[in-house]
């Protein structure tokens, strides 16, 4: 089984993609390679200006309950989504795109920041990753 | 052999394992590692991540809130 971390992210709540992030940039630290497999809302936040764009999954209160919660965290100095974002790359993490959430949200490759993704696929590609994988979450 | 200084005072998680990470990567084999921080739970982490890597844990000093880690690559 190989050392790897693959995590699709589904949602596209800011905590949700923290979470995943953290994760994945601690599996990097630690040595492993990760896969992370973007689809359904997760893949707004791959869109152009879409990262930092998330709802909080909890105590949204139309953009107050975020307001307040970035506040607290940059008091805390937790690192910004497109800093986690860049540094993923930077240790060599993979990010795959689903298609098919593209095909139903009308989304083409030019609406998408085509930089930070290193393949198209669909459920295959992330069995391939998955099922040689010592971690396997859903986000 | 070199020596690199790294410092993540102030920083929280991840990043000073992911600065650690990339110590790591700057290194070449015999180097040492000094890392300083202040964020607690990477006082513990910094060593088990050292140990995933293969690079030997010369020293930890200080306390969970200001520390010094010392690594050999």
């Amino acid at each position: 089984m190989g050392d790897r971390t693959t995590i699709v992210v589904a949602s596209g709540e800011m905590d949700r993609l923290y979470s995943t992030l953290i994760i994945a940039n601690g599996s990097l630290a630690m040595g492993m390679d990760v896969s992370l497999y973007f689809t359904f809302w997760g893949l707004e936040r791959l869109k152009k200006g879409g990262l930092e764009r998330g709802r909080l999954s909890r105590m949204h209160l139309a953009g107050l309950g975020k307001g307040l919660m970035r506040l607290r965290m940059k008091k805390a100095r937790v690192a910004s989504l497109e800093r986690l974002m860049a540094e993923f790359r930077d240790l060599g993490g993979r990010i795959i795109a689903c298609e098919m959430t593209m095909e139903i949200m009308g989304l083409s490759r030019e609406d998408m920041r085509e930089n930070l993704i290193d393949e198209y696929g669909a459920v295959g590609t992330y069995i391939r990753d998955a099922r040689d994988s010592r971690i396997t979450l859903l986000v | 052999m070199a020596h690199i200084s790294v410092d993540v005072r102030g920083e929280t998680c991840p990043i000073p394992l992911i600065e650690f990470r990339k110590a790591i990567r700057t290194a070449a084999a015999g180097d040492t590692i000094e890392i300083q921080g202040t964020h607690p739970a990477s006082q513990k982490e910094i060593p088990m991540a050292a140990e995933a890597l293969g690079a030997q844990l010369l020293g930890v000093d200080g306390s969970p809130n200001d520390w010094t880690i010392r690594i050999r690559r």
